[in-house]
């Protein structure tokens, strides 16, 4: 019992990141309906960032701190708008219009040219990450949770009510909503579907680096690649709960974070993977639209 | 100036009188020139170090052997060709050393995927190949040629359960290794037999895949067994990654390993939650053993104060077995190089007294390390290998006395205790 609830506890920290990514992929797909696969490489960069700020401003002695950590993240969450930002002006603004097949191929583009640049840039190795005061794991009744994953759910939590907030409660939202339904419509309503899309792009980057940042907080060895698998993973997140889905993407998140824990607690760590994409098989087949997603639904 | 530019065009007469007795195919035991040695390794490239500080156990080796008087005479040199890390580059480098420098061995690689590039060219040509470091067993399995100057990977397995076993006196084992990784499976597999047979429990027996960031799964289920002690046989990116995770879950065990683990990035990755952790490695600055002092302080004179890694020392060991062949063998040929080499028998290494096996590869002992806060290694233990005595003054500080209980009657045999039993 006691081992299951720690399963438990480690699955949702996990699948609240895979949430934050999974949120990107949704937005970006429900507004263009393109599958933006440097998305998982936008949220490399951000951990990418994190480390470099958090070396610069600390100095040799890296000694930790809440607020550094705070000041770290924003900053990555900065820089990170602006690449997806530039990324959509520059890669997928000239494809809007051609077939959706050549921006898929371009965000395949996109993303090998973050990775290997990456490399090129940063180095094949990984590198140690940490910003926040490392801190023993609390003992509640045998139950150990880490700081890391209590500040990861909390942080996952706020953004994505403001994001919820975001969507359904202010204009820009509003303005999100109507061109996920009729692009053209919506234009002919006066609404700027290019600044709507940057500001999809913006938004979805910036949850991407907060992700980079938790997921690197966590798992503390940050390189060019470490984008690839948790990026996989929140697609399937996304495909889970609906793409195009808001509350749909987070509960595929959280979803895929259980299973993975579990089976790897319960089964073998071999299966983990193949347990992410065959889900993603599976609900393919039997409910292509995702677990909230309704032909009928807001998109977003 | 003058003097300078006359002794560059000396020695330029030199080198190329050299070349061109190497050229007509003088390189036997009546020559007068230097012998010609071939290095390859990674001396640019992501795994730099591993090319530059075998150079340097080399180079100190050959200026040594050169200050004695050289082999039978004559002066020892070597060739160095820089592989950037690629296997393809070894196995070139290895060639053209072969091919165009004539050379009477070859020392080389480090990395056991270049080593396995660069020995089928020696083995094919008859010259008689010594891999420093390279701890992979098919190395060595590629031909009656290919030598090395290391212990091969399943070693590492016994002297880990024989360290938990006798030193720590450890009962219940969790093993946590990686699935994709032979040499990671390797260890598990032989500490596992060992273990055992010394009377311990593997009480978990969990895995993961190399590249896994999460093992909270796995070590929530080890903690769960109530282990004494986790084997972790791993590289040191994930070995890292598992120690701060398991702190997390709550396991405030030791955590053992192997060489993989020995990389200054471990403890930049892992930190505090690696103290009072073990791993096995070839040795240690920290042994008390006067030969290991007596190298390091050499080492350390003739590079300004650099402290030598376990690299450089397997390398200065390889270059002097090679020389002590090279002495003993009838003439300087191939054949008679490479039985000399199959002879090594008790050669008073650095690393300790080798002998070749019949497979060619050595017999020799290893250290266990244990991590301190701030991640110094120190030195915990010299553990000799099975049915073979340790015959130096400060070796085995932990090993039971002679007599000690042993967990079973047909464990006894095999746990020599120190200085005990003349050597089979």
């Amino acid at each position: 019992m006691r081992d299951l609830l720690q399963h438990i506890v480690d699955g949702v920290s996990l699948g609240a990141i895979y949430a934050l990514i999974a949120l990107g992929y949704t937005m970006v797909y429900g507004v263009l309906k393109l599958i933006n696969f440097a998305h998982g490489d936008v949220f490399m960069i951000g951990s990418m960032v994190g480390w470099y700020a958090s070396a610069r401003w600390t100095g040799e002695a890296r000694n930790p701190s809440v607020l550094g950590a705070i000041a770290v993240t924003l900053l990555a969450m900065v820089v990170c708008g602006l690449l997806g930002f530039v990324i959509e002006r520059l890669a997928y603004r000239p494809l809007r219009n051609a077939p959706r097949i050549n921006s898929l191929i371009t965000a395949i583009g996109v993303s090998f040219f973050l990775e290997y640049g990456g490399q090129y840039l940063f180095g094949p190795n990984p590198r140690s990450f940490g910003i926040l005061p490392h801190r023993a794991a609390m003992d509640i009744g045998g139950l150990s949770i880490g700081y890391v994953d209590v500040v990861t759910i909390v942080i996952s939590v706020v953004l994505m009510v403001v994001l919820q907030r975001i969507v359904f409660h202010t204009r820009i939202g509003t303005a999100m909503r109507a061109v996920s339904w009729n692009p053209s419509v919506a234009a002919l309503m006066g609404v700027n579907i290019d600044f709507v899309v940057s500001f999809t792009f913006v938004l979805g980057s910036v949850l991407a680096a907060a992700a980079g940042i938790l997921y690197a907080s966590k798992y503390p060895s940050v390189h060019p690649l470490m984008g690839l698998m948790p990026g996989l993973k929140a697609f399937v997140a996304a495909v889970l709960g609906g793409i195009g889905n808001v509350p749909g993407a987070m509960l595929g998140g959280l979803l895929l974070g259980l299973a993975e824990q579990l089976v790897s607690g319960y089964g073998s760590s071999s299966w983990r993977d193949a347990v992410a994409f065959s889900i993603l098989i599976l609900i393919l087949l039997v409910k292509p639209a995702g677990l909230l997603g309704r032909t009928d639904a807001e998109k977003v | 100036m003058r003097g300078s530019g006359n002794l560059l065009v000396c020695s330029l007469v030199l080198a190329f009188a050299c070349k061109k007795e190497q050229g007509s195919g003088l390189v036997g035991a009546n020559a007068k020139g230097p012998i010609v040695i071939g290095e390859v390794g990674s001396m640019t490239g992501t795994e730099a170090t591993f090319g530059t500080s075998s150079d340097r156990g080399i180079q100190l080796a050959i200026k040594e052997i050169n200050a004695s008087g050289g082999i039978n005479g004559r002066q020892l040199q070597a060739i160095a060709l820089d592989d950037e890390g690629k296997p393809e580059e070894a196995a070139t480098a290895a060639t053209r050393l072969i091919a165009s420098e004539h050379v009477t061995a070859l020392i080389g690689e480090v990395a056991s995927t270049r080593s396995l590039f660069m020995a089928p060219k020696a083995q094919a040509a008859k010259v008689p190949m010594i891999s420093p470091s390279s701890t992979n067993e098919k190395v060595t399995q590629i031909g009656n040629y290919i030598f090395r100057a290391c212990f091969i990977d399943p070693f590492q397995g016994y002297v880990m359960a024989k360290f938990a076993s006798e030193n720590l006196k450890l009962k219940k084992v969790a093993i946590l290794r990686d699935v994709r990784n032979d040499y990671s499976v390797g260890l598990a597999r032989v500490f596992t037999e060992n273990f055992t047979k010394m009377g311990g429990h593997i009480v978990s027996n969990e895995s993961y895949s190399q590249g896994d960031v999460d093992f909270k799964a796995q070590l929530t289920n080890i903690k769960s067994a109530a282990p004494d002690a986790l084997y972790v046989p791993g590289y040191y990116t994930d070995v890292g990654l598992v120690a701060r995770q398991a702190r997390e879950v709550g396991l405030t065990l030791p955590l053992l390993g192997g060489d993989g683990w020995d990389s200054e990035r471990l403890y930049e990755i892992g930190g505090a939650a690696l103290d009072g952790s073990y791993f096995s490695n070839h040795y240690s600055v920290d042994d008390p053993s006067p030969r290991i002092q007596e190298y390091v302080s050499k080492f350390k004179k003739e590079y300004g104060g650099q402290v030598p890694d376990s690299i450089s020392a397997q390398a200065y060991d390889a270059t002097g077995m090679l020389a002590d062949a090279m002495k003993h063998a009838k003439d300087l040929t191939g054949p008679s190089i490479r039985d000399a080499l199959a002879a090594t028998k008790d050669f008073h290494g650095v690393t300790g007294d080798i002998s070749m096996d019949a497979n060619r590869n050595p017999v020799k002992p290893a250290v266990v390390l244990k991590i301190a806060p701030g991640g110094k290694y120190l030195f915990s233990a010299r553990i000799m290998p099975e049915g073979m005595a340790d015959k130096s003054p400060a070796g085995s500080q932990g090993t039971p006395p002679a007599g000690a209980p042993a967990p079973e009657g047909a464990a006894a045999a095999q746990a020599v205790p120190a200085g005990d039993q003349p050597k089979k």
